[in-house]
């Protein structure tokens, strides 16, 4: 299952620059499993040692928030890493 | 003899080399803008090695490596992270690496980090592959030791290692207190008494108590310093009773503050840099009017040295990590940074001093390559 993913400019130092990036997996977990296969050290930095999204970290799957890493991605979808920082 | 100084940022590190008269030759950097680095530190037994805590605000913290003095850093294969929590349990993720300190000169490659939670790391493989020391991590008196934090989380800080034996260490929590292992971190038992916490219920409570910052005297390594959240304190070991030698100062000024720098080879020397503790806690040098304060003799009396600092309304706050010596046994050279941004240099002991560098972020840490 291909799908697209969005990286956000704070990860690109993992992705050479590339801001989209062709993933596999059945869930966001296999997709980030497959990112983290290219890019070593990208899934903890989205991802705490509890498989809990990190608080300032949100995950799309299209316009659709992730609540849980099990949720099902199919072909074609764009999965958003989205940075939500807030002070200075 | 020149020295380069590391700066850990609020928006990343700066390095700032200087010649030997104290000069700067060149102010470097920021590497890593807009990370929020906590400690770089050298490895003593290998000077090219540098280990940076980082992270940013939004992302997950994590260490970065250098094995060229800071020119080139790749990121730790295996950041600091406690392990799966069991079904039940708290489930504990690293917030921050606060704190890295280099293992003892007989296990090279072996370091120790603090963070946030309060949680112990160790890496065997200089920096690169972390894990938690669960001695520490799993205590199960550690749910009672760390009950509550600092306004920037639990903070494990000031791991200490006897030169003399591997196996003996030193940690400190704020908020806990100071804690002591013989076994390599396996176990480990409180090590508090004599230390005020006048905030506790019990002012003789073992543990809950909130040294801003310990050292160990590298020569004389039975003496301990401490900063505390209330007061200066001095313990020689084998005695497990700390002395609080910060009744010896000014009482205006009074014993609060957050660094403590011991001299590289007497052990009666040390540096601390009083902060404003009455009231609300301003946290800020003391009327406006910043000083550091030195002892010569073991805490029994302590001298102002406030030549080349400002006279007035200069509202200094120096965290715990961001007061160093340069290491020299002789006419021993000071450092501090403070969370405005400047960077300031103490000629010959701090008998003088002058600001060497402005106009950089919060700075968190100020340590000497």
């Amino acid at each position: 299952m291909s799908c697209t993913v969005r990286i956000p400019s704070p990860l690109r130092s993992y992705t050479a620059g590339a801001a989209t990036i062709a993933a596999d997996g059945g869930t966001v977990e296999e997709v980030l499993a497959s990112l983290e296969r290219r890019f070593s050290g990208i899934r903890f930095r989205m991802i705490d040692e509890q498989s809990r999204i990190r608080p300032h970290i949100r995950l799309y799957i299209n316009t659709g928030e992730v609540t849980a890493l099990s949720q099902p991605v199919v072909a074609g979808d764009i999965v958003h890493v989205i940075c939500a920082l807030s002070g200075g | 003899m020149t020295a380069t100084l590391w700066i850990g940022t609020r928006k990343g590190a700066f390095r700032l080399r200087l010649d030997g008269r104290r000069r700067v030759c060149k102010l470097s950097g920021p590497q890593f803008l807009g990370h929020i680095v906590h400690h770089v530190v050298q490895d003593p037994r290998e000077p090219k090695i540098l280990l940076m805590a980082a992270k940013t605000g939004h992302l997950g913290p994590t260490v970065y490596r250098s094995s060229d003095r800071g020119r080139t850093w790749q990121e730790a294969g295996q950041p600091p992270a406690f392990r799966k929590a069991a079904t039940g349990e708290e489930p504990r993720a690293v917030e921050r690496v606060f704190w890295l300190t280099p293992g003892h000169p007989s296990e090279r490659g072996t370091w120790y980090a603090g963070t946030s939670p309060a949680g112990l790391f160790r890496s065997e493989d200089g920096g690169d592959r972390w894990q938690p020391v669960a001695g520490f991590n799993d205590h199960p008196m550690r749910p009672k030791w760390v009950t509550f934090g600092t306004p920037d989380g639990q903070l494990v800080h000031s791991v200490s290692i006897d030169p003399r034996d591997a196996k003996h260490l030193y940690i400190a929590i704020s908020i806990g207190g100071v804690f002591e292992s013989t076994d390599g971190g396996a176990d480990w038992a409180p090590l508090n008494e004599g230390c005020a916490a006048d905030f506790l219920p019990d002012p003789n409570a073992p543990y809950g108590h909130d040294p801003h910052c310990v050292a160990l005297h590298p020569a004389a390594p039975d003496r301990l310093y401490q900063q505390n959240h209330c007061g200066i304190y001095r313990l020689d070991r084998p005695g497990r009773r700390w002395v609080r030698i910060g009744r010896a100062m000014p009482q205006k000024t009074g014993d609060i503050g957050f660094p403590i720098v011991l001299h590289p080879s007497d052990p009666q020397t040390v540096w601390v840099l009083p902060m404003d503790g009455r009231t609300v806690w301003p946290r800020t040098s003391i009327d406006g009017k910043p000083a550091v304060y030195r002892t010569t003799d073991g805490g029994e009396s302590w001298r102002r040295l406030d030549r080349g600092l400002p006279r007035s309304q200069a509202w200094m706050t120096v965290l715990r990590q961001a007061m160093c010596t340069d290491g020299r046994a002789q006419r021993v050279g000071l450092y501090f940074g403070t969370t405005g941004g400047e960077v300031w240099a103490g000629a010959n002991g701090g008998e003088s001093w002058r600001c060497i560098a402005r106009h950089l972020p919060e700075i968190y840490s100020v340590t000497c390559a």
